[in-house]
C-alpha cells in the first residue's frame, strides 16, 4: 500500500467523489425536508423540491400579476446589468491606475500610498454616504460596487506590472521604444490576461455589494427579490435565486475563463 | 587598415561608487569599431555594471564614459543592442513578432504597430535575419515552446534588426549546453562579422572568452584592504589582445 500523499484517484474515481458531496447535500435536504412536511404541511423551512420547483414556475413562467412583468427575470436582467457596469468601469479604473502606478514610477510616488489607503477603507462603510450623494436609484449601486472593487484590480495589476522583469523594459527601450510604446507594446498585452484573473477574482466581492446594496434600497433585483421575500420565510423563493444566483457567477467566471485561454494562450501555457 | 582616429568607446579615469562600496575605479581604456571585447572576472568584481554603464542603465560617478567622443547616453537606446541571460524576448510575442517589433517601433512612432504593406515589408526582412540564426522553422511559435539555445537565438535577431552599432552580450550563453553553446559561438562570431558589430560580452567561462573575443579584458582588485573590502574598486587588470590563434594564457589566470 503507498503512503497516502503518493495515492491518486483515477479519472473516474475522480468525478465520482466530486459528485457525491453535491448528492449527499440533496439527500439530507430531501429526507429533512420530507420529515418536516410530514409532521406539519405548512412548514416554510425546508420547502420540497416540487414546492421550489412551482414557485419557480410562477416567477419564470408567468407575469407577476401586480406589475405584469416577469419577476425572475426582470430581476435577473436588473442585477446582471448593475453588476456588468460596475465591474467593467471598476476594470478600466483599475487597469489604468495600477498600469500607471506599476510601470511609471513618477506616477506610483503620489498615487500609490493613496491607493493602499483607498483600498483598505470598508466600502459597505462608504455606502450610506453614496446613497445622500448619489441618491437611491441605480448610480449609487454601481458606485458601491465600483468603490468596492476598482482599488483590489488597482493593487492586484500594479503588483502584475512590478513583477515584469526589468530586462524586458531595457530590452524594449534598445530596439527603440518610447514610454509609450512601452505600455502599449509590452505591459498593456501582457497584463490584459491578469486584468481578466484579477477581475474573475474580485466578481464575488462585486457579488457581494450588489446584493447588500439591492437588499437596502432597490425596487427590482436578485438581491431585493430574497431580501423581500424574507419576511414571509419564503424559502421556497430564497434557495431558488441563491443557487441562480450561484449558476449565474460560475457561468461568468467560466466565460472569463475561456474567453482568457482563446486570447492569450501563451499565458495559459506556462509563460510568464 | 585605417586606424580610427577616434576610439569609439573610451573611459576616462572612471568611478563607480554605490554609497561607499567602490565598484570600479581608475578605468581608462578605448575600444574602436569592431573589436569584440569579453570580460571576465569573480562575481561582483564590477564586469556587469560596466556593461549597465555601456547600456545607460548606470552613470559613473567620476570620469567620463564616451561614445564617440561624447557622454554616452544616460538611458538605454537603439544604438546599443543588449542580450541578456534571461528574459531577453517577450512572452506575448510570437517568434516573428518579436523580431518586427524593433522595425514597427522604428516607422510608428506612435503605436508601434505596423499594418498591411508595411508590416509585410518588415517580415520579409525578419524572415531573413531569423533564417541566419537558424529560425525560420519557429516563425510562429511563443518563446516559451522554445528551448534555451532557441531563445537565445531569438533575442540575438531581436536585437540585430535595428542594427545597432555596438552590441552587449550579459553571459548570454551562461544556462545553455555545453554542445548548444559551440553552435551559439559560431552564430556569434558569424553575426560579428557580418553586421560590422563592436561587441562586448560578460561570460563567467574563460576560455569562451579567449575563443571568442578579440581583446579579453580581466576585471580584479589592485589594491584590498581586508578591514575595509568596499573601501577599494575592481580595474581592468589584464587588457589582452587576443588572435584566433592560440594565446599564451599568463600563469596567473590558469590557477584561477
Amino acid at each position: 500500500m503507498k503512503r497516502l500523499i503518493n495515492l491518486t484517484p483515477s479519472k473516474p474515481t475522480r468525478w465520482l467523489l466530486g459528485i457525491l458531496p453535491f448528492a449527499l447535500i440533496i439527500f439530507i435536504y430531501i429526507v429533512a425536508s420530507d420529515a418536516r412536511l410530514a409532521e406539519n404541511a405548512t412548514d416554510k423551512l425546508l420547502p420540497s423540491f416540487g414546492q421550489m420547483g412551482e414557485t419557480l414556475h410562477s416567477y419564470v413562467l408567468e407575469p407577476s400579476k401586480r406589475t405584469g412583468e416577469y419577476l425572475f427575470w426582470v430581476d435577473t436582467f436588473s442585477s446582471l446589468k448593475r453588476l456588468l457596469l460596475g465591474v467593467v468601469i471598476a476594470a478600466i479604473f483599475g487597469f489604468t491606475f495600477g498600469l500607471l502606478t506599476g510601470a511609471i514610477p513618477t506616477f506610483y510616488a503620489p498615487v500609490s500610498p493613496l491607493l493602499t489607503v483607498v483600498s483598505l477603507v470598508p466600502p459597505m462603510a462608504l455606502l450610506p454616504i453614496l446613497f445622500i450623494v448619489f441618491g437611491l436609484d441605480e448610480l449609487s449601486k454601481v458606485a458601491l460596487i465600483v468603490i468596492g472593487v476598482a482599488p483590489c484590480i488597482a493593487r492586484d495589476i500594479q503588483r502584475s506590472a512590478l513583477e515584469i522583469p526589468q530586462e524586458q523594459i531595457i530590452k524594449a527601450q534598445t530596439l527603440g521604444a518610447s514610454s509609450l510604446h512601452v505600455l502599449l507594446r509590452v505591459y498593456i498585452p501582457q497584463l490584459m490576461p491578469r486584468l481578466i484573473s484579477s477581475v474573475r477574482l474580485t466578481l464575488g466581492s462585486g457579488w457581494l455589494f450588489l446584493i447588500a446594496a439591492e437588499a437596502i434600497a432597490s425596487t427590482d433585483g436578485l438581491g431585493y427579490r430574497i431580501f423581500l421575500v424574507r419576511r414571509y420565510l419564503s424559502m421556497d423563493v430564497i434557495l431558488p435565486y441563491v443557487a441562480w444566483i450561484t449558476l449565474l457567477a460560475f457561468i461568468i467566471d467560466w466565460l472569463l475563463l475561456k474567453i482568457s485561454q482563446k486570447c492569450f494562450t501563451w499565458h495559459h501555457q506556462g509563460a510568464h | 587598415m585605417t586606424v580610427e582616429t577616434r576610439p569609439l568607446i573610451s573611459a576616462k579615469n572612471l568611478w563607480k561608487k554605490y554609497g561607499n562600496n567602490t565598484v570600479l575605479e581608475r578605468i581608462n581604456i578605448n575600444v574602436n569599431a569592431g573589436e569584440f571585447i569579453t570580460m571576465v572576472g569573480t562575481s561582483g568584481c564590477g564586469k556587469s555594471t560596466f556593461l549597465k554603464m555601456l547600456l545607460g542603465m548606470e552613470e559613473p560617478t567620476t570620469g567620463e564614459l564616451l561614445l564617440d567622443g561624447k557622454p554616452i547616453p544616460n538611458e538605454p537606446d537603439q544604438s546599443r543592442g543588449i542580450v541578456f541571460q534571461q528574459y531577453s524576448v517577450f512572452p506575448h510575442l510570437t517568434v516573428l513578432e518579436n523580431v518586427i517589433l524593433a522595425r514597427e517601433l522604428e516607422q510608428s512612432p506612435l503605436l508601434g504597430k505596423l499594418f498591411g504593406g508595411k508590416k509585410q515589408k518588415v517580415i520579409e526582412e525578419a524572415k531573413a535575419l531569423l533564417e541566419s540564426v537558424g529560425l525560420s522553422h519557429a516563425i510562429a511559435k511563443y518563446p516559451h515552446e522554445l528551448s534555451g539555445g532557441m531563445k537565445q537565438r531569438l533575442a540575438i535577431a531581436q536585437a540585430l534588426i535595428r542594427q545597432p552599432r555596438i552590441l552587449l552580450l550579459d553571459e548570454p550563453f551562461g544556462a545553455l549546453d555545453p554542445g548548444i553553446r559551440a553552435d551559439m559561438h559560431q552564430l556569434i562570431l558569424k553575426l560579428w562579422r557580418e553586421h560590422n558589430l563592436t561587441v562586448f560580452m560578460v561570460t563567467h567561462d574563460l576560455s569562451e572568452g579567449f575563443y571568442l573575443g578579440t581583446r579579453l579584458w580581466v576585471f580584479d582588485k589592485l589594491r584590498r584592504d581586508p578591514h575595509a573590502p568596499e573601501a577599494y574598486g575592481a580595474n581592468i587588470t589584464y587588457d589582452l589582445p587576443v588572435t584566433r590563434k592560440p594565446t599564451q594564457m599568463p600563469e596567473e589566470l590558469k590557477l584561477s
